[in-house]
């Protein structure tokens, strides 16, 4: 383990956390971008120590482990979709609504401030 | 046949209804074809169940999994199925005059059909859990058709009502019914019944379960208050459902297990009769005060099913007898009683007891059948109500099990019973009236022949009770083998003759009295069983209201922050508790070049968080997406760092395209979810981690899965890189799964921004920005390099680092510089075909070699490897992992082209602020 490793999936982490933690939805997406890296980190560092590349000829004893590599290579990808798909979300919201906000849940908001009154139909 | 006789109820309840549109209330008649034949049927079957014979059929649904739909006729359910099919043929005929509007006629009929079929199951049902299906459908059928009027408010509250009480009695019974099945080890009630599975503390608990089905569906105490609210129905759905049949499942399914049950769980026989005996008396006490007669029917409907829970109940065997006559006897009567109201309702337009007089001039008929049904409630000679009472009374003086206390209940019930029964029949039955009530319209010969036919059953058996004892006894002794008993109409001077007269005696005088202070005396109110369950719904309703405004608070940061919150707090906590896990030595090294790029990558995302222009905070990010790249490739991992590295820019460049739409300064948050409470749970989630991998590091590893990755690589896969070898052929799945993620997404984009164009106005035209010449030659140079760089990766990536991803990302990549170039014309120009035909296009492609795979290698996927000639090459070798690749391809680069045609054409919204 380089132990730099496990501080750096610490700072993404903890960075796309705070993100995460926005009502702009472009901050969000940052936030997951931030996360992703984080968690492809998560896996490759889980994985092993580093080597030379997983290709056959290579020592299988030092090779780097081929399997966290094919995790976070899908991961990748999955969330390059998962950005986009929010990007376009954020966009349509600022069509609608003139910003990129999530606003609070207006059912919730009605049931959280007639607390206990509400009375059966 | 059951089977056959369920699917003819259905077809007619399906065909029978669309009649009503050309002759009305007559398409009932057509519909009454599925009881009769099931009456005729079971009459057949007579003989033979009779004589001890139990007739089995079953339906093999699932085998394996002990799912068999069996239905087992002995004579207990054959009575059952007798009454369910007799009084459903009346019913029906009585109906068909009844109801004359054609859409009410068919959706009555749907619903009576609808509910003959789930209780003919529900009588002849072996299986638990088919009869809880058939128990459910129903209450189901009840709540509609006590709400067939839907447009009023009383008749849909009832109907809510008697469905959250029955079917929630109903879901207590499944947990009992649960806990029987996995104590005995059988679904079979009869196999339940036959082994029973002593001393099990979870079949003494699934009995008691079972009470709250029986308690609920047959309206005793303290569920009674759906049943008079049921009375919201039309007159033939209360006469079926809600007094003759379905209100005696309950009672039904008591008596079947009561023997065993009573035996078992020592709750059982207590609760039973005394719910009984209190439900018999408090129903017949309200029965003295209702003026609607159909309501004071409800109440002494209640009443009885408390003296047949008290007998069915006790599980003794004298007393199951005389509790399967009572059963017999009440549906008899108290269908012709209920018919009788009816037909009245019809002719005189009042079912009122202060309004209706002289029912025996207008109706002589219907007075009639009312005095003989009515002295059968009474239990007056010589009418079967008399003989099974007598047998009740006379059984209960030599078994009660209370003491003596049950002789009281019935002997003060009847007297009770006395009062309200003369109170219904002085309601214009009997005496002549100097003006009888006028309205009504003439009720047809459908409306009186099925109470007269019903009613004359009650004198005939009276008169010769032996026609029916042997079926009595069949039943008695079905449900407990021990059963025994006799139907007489004289029984000879005993003890119990002599209580039944003082009853009748002391009711007349009660009766007497109770009619003259009735209006003067204002009793007090007892607790009403409806109040208490409007209460405890809209209790229900306030606490959950009150819980959802404390836990459902609309913030979506704080939903985050909690969920958060809780992922970490728990496993640390657990890991403080549970001690040390390390088991390995960690061992940590440290690489001056790492440590290096890992700093800047810290600084560029904690600065990430701080920064306030969106294209600032989207370069801090690319910039730790490539130092993600440059660590990837120190840690021997080339086909992240190449993936990682092209999709970063496409990151970037996707971002630029949406974000040039949208102001250039985040919005200033509000205050809801402060910044102390963010930064802490930001920093736990990552101090949590960052742990976690540390103490991943320091156990000790079995052989990783990839050991057999590689050695299996190239003999099995076909290929060098084993990254690569892992995605398209080990671990495929996986990326299919993966690419159909990515056509989601595409599609996802391409819809929300259609969906914009649609309403918005279009946008305001920018002016085009003139292109570089410089840009321009060097993309035309850049771009077909670029291309035959990603065919490259794509061909060479089973051995080399490469693959669909990287090189479907590349040459997407070599699209955007097109782009960039010439805009959406260019683009289309080189690639002719539809973005969103290429996405679906790989992903189809992807999912025919999965198939291929089936149908060669006789697995989903799996791969196969081929040599090919080529001319110029000389021989290649090649697997189907490759045309997977190229359906990988092939997706990403849809997906890129999908999102610049779509959000890179978008102009800025018109009047924005952008």
């Amino acid at each position: 383990m380089i132990w730099t490793h496990a501080l750096l999936v610490g700072v993404l982490f903890a960075a796309g956390t705070y993100l995460l933690l926005q009502r702009s939805l472009t901050r969000i997406v940052l936030g997951l971008g931030l996360l992703g890296h984080g968690a492809n980190m998560l896996l490759v560092a889980a994985g092993g120590l580093p080597g030379p590349a997983p290709i056959v000829g290579e020592d299988p004893a030092t090779v780097a482990d081929p399997m966290p590599q094919a995790l976070a290579l899908t991961a990748i990808v999955i969330t390059f979709g998962l950005t986009v798909l929010i990007l376009a979300l954020a966009h349509r919201s600022w069509q609608v609504t003139g910003d990129d906000e999530v606003p609070d849940d207006l059912e919730d908001r009605r049931v959280a401030r007639e607390g206990g009154d509400e009375e059966v139909a | 046949m059951i089977p056959l006789l369920l699917g003819l109820h259905l077809v007619l309840g399906i065909v029978a209804p669309t009649l009503a549109g050309r002759i009305g209330g007559r398409a009932l008649l057509w519909a009454a074809a599925a009881p009769a034949a099931t009456l005729t049927w079971a009459s057949a079957q007579l003989p033979s169940v009779l004589d001890g014979q139990v007739i089995s059929q079953e339906v093999r649904w699932v085998p394996a999994l002990d799912l068999v739909v069996t239905f087992r006729l002995d004579a207990l359910s054959l009575l059952m199925v007798l009454l369910v099919s007799g009084i459903g043929t009346l019913v029906m005929v009585y109906a068909a005059g009844y109801f004359t509007a054609p859409a009410t006629a068919a959706k009555a009929c749907r619903g009576l059909m609808a509910f003959a079929a789930a209780m003919l199951g529900l009588v002849t049902a072996d299986n638990l859990l088919v009869l809880y299906v058939f128990w459910e459908l129903t209450s189901v059928a009840s709540y509609l058709l006590i709400g067939l009027d839907d447009t009023r408010r009383q008749a849909r509250e009832a109907a809510q009502h008697a469905l959250l009480l029955t079917v929630g009695g109903g879901l207590g019974m499944l947990a009992g019914i649960l806990l029987l099945v996995d104590a005995a080890g059988t679904a079979s009630l009869s196999g339940l019944l036959a082994n029973p599975p002593a001393g099990e503390a979870t079949a003494q608990v699934g009995f008691m379960l079972m009470l709250l089905g029986v308690l609920t569906k047959s309206a005793q105490v303290p569920f009674n208050g759906w049943l008079p609210g049921a009375m919201a129905a039309a007159t033939p759905i209360s006469t079926y459902l809600h007094s003759a049949t379905m209100v005696k499942a309950g009672v039904y399914l008591a008596a079947r297990l009561a023997p065993v049950a009573a035996a078992l769980a020592g709750g059982w026989r207590p609760v039973l009769m005394t719910l009984g005996a209190l439900t018999f008396l408090h129903g017949a006490q309200r029965a003295c005060r209702q003026d609607d007669l159909k309501l004071l029917l409800a109440h002494a409907t209640v009443s009885q099913l408390g003296l047949m829970t008290l007998l069915l109940g006790a599980g003794i065997p004298e007393l199951t007898y005389a509790g399967v006559a009572i059963l017999l006897a009440h549906a008899l009567y108290k269908a012709a009683l209920f018919m009788v109201v009816g037909a009245v309702d019809v002719g005189m337009g009042t079912r009122d007891r202060h309004q209706l007089r002289g029912v025996r001039q207008r109706l002589p008929s219907m007075a009639v059948v009312a005095v003989v049904a009515g002295g059968s409630l009474l239990g007056l000679p010589p009418l079967f109500g008399f003989v099974a009472k007598e047998v009740a009374l006379d059984e209960l003086l030599h078994h009660d099990p209370a003491g003596g206390i049950s002789v009281a209940v019935l002997v003060l019930g009847a007297v009770i019973t006395m009062v309200y029964g003369l109170r219904f029949l002085a309601a214009g039955f009997v005496g002549r009236a100097d003006s009888p009530t006028e309205g009504g319209r003439p009720p047809g010969p459908l409306l009186l022949l099925p109470p007269i036919i019903i009613g004359a059953a009650s004198l005939l058996l009276g008169l010769v009770p032996g026609l029916v004892q042997p079926l009595v006894k069949a039943a008695a002794l079905a449900a407990d083998p021990a059963a025994e008993g006799k139907l007489v109409l004289w029984p000879g001077l005993k003890p119990a003759l002599g209580l039944s007269l003082l009853s009748i005696a002391v009711g007349v005088g009660a009766f007497m009295a109770w009619r003259r202070l009735e209006s003067r005396v204002r009793l007090p109110a007892l607790p009403d069983a409806a109040d208490a369950f409007r209460a405890t719904v809209a209790g229900s309703v306030r606490f959950a209201s009150a819980v959802t405004s404390v836990v459902q608070h609309g913030s979506q940061p704080l939903y985050l922050a909690v969920i958060l919150g809780v992922a970490v707090l728990a496993p640390t906590t657990a890991l403080l508790v549970g001690g040390p896990v390390a088991e390995g030595d960690l061992v940590l090294r440290t690489d001056v070049l790492q440590v290096v790029v890992a700093l800047l990558l810290a600084v560029a995302a904690i600065a990430t968080t701080v920064v306030r222009r969106r294209l600032t905070a989207v370069m801090l990010l690319g910039a730790v997406g490539y130092g993600m790249a440059v660590l990837f490739v120190m840690q021997g991992a080339p086909d992240l760092a190449l993936t990682q590295l092209v999709i970063e820019s496409l990151v970037v460049l996707v971002f630029v395209v949406v974000l040039r739409l949208l102001p250039r300064e985040f919005t200033r948050p509000r205050k809801r979810v402060d910044r102390t409470l963010r930064v802490v749970v930001a920093v736990g989630v990552g101090a949590f981690v960052a742990t976690m991998l540390l103490l991943s590091g320091s156990v000790d590893h079995p052989t990783p899965v990839s050991q057999e990755h590689l050695a299996l690589a190239l003999p099995e896969g076909g290929g060098r890189n084993v990254v690569n070898v892992i995605l398209t052929d080990f671990r495929a799945f996986d990326t299919l799964g993966e690419v159909t993620v990515l056509l989601v997404a595409g599609f996802g984009v391409a819809s929300l921004v259609a969906a914009g164009r649609k309403e918005a106005p279009r946008p305001v035209d920018l002016p085009t920005p003139q292109s570089s010449l410089i840009l321009s030659v060097g993309i035309r140079v850049a771009f077909p390099l670029t291309v035959l760089y990603a065919l490259y990766l794509l061909f060479a990536g089973h051995n080399a680092p490469g693959g669909g991803f990287s090189g479907g990302l590349v040459a997407a990549a070599a699209l955007m510089l097109r782009h960039i170039d010439g805009g959406t014309a260019a683009l289309q120009r080189t690639v002719p075909a539809a973005p969103t035909a290429l996405l679906g296009g790989g992903v189809a492609l992807a999912t025919a070699t999965g198939f291929a795979g089936w149908v060669w290698g006789g697995q989903f996927l799996a791969s196969t490897k081929w040599e090919v000639v080529v001319p110029v090459l000389g021989t290649v070798k090649t697997t189907s992992a490759l045309v997977f690749d190229i359906g990988v391809f092939l997706a990403v680069v849809g997906l890129v082209m999908t999102l610049l045609q779509t959000l890179a054409d978008e102009g800025p919204i018109a009047g924005s602020r952008a």
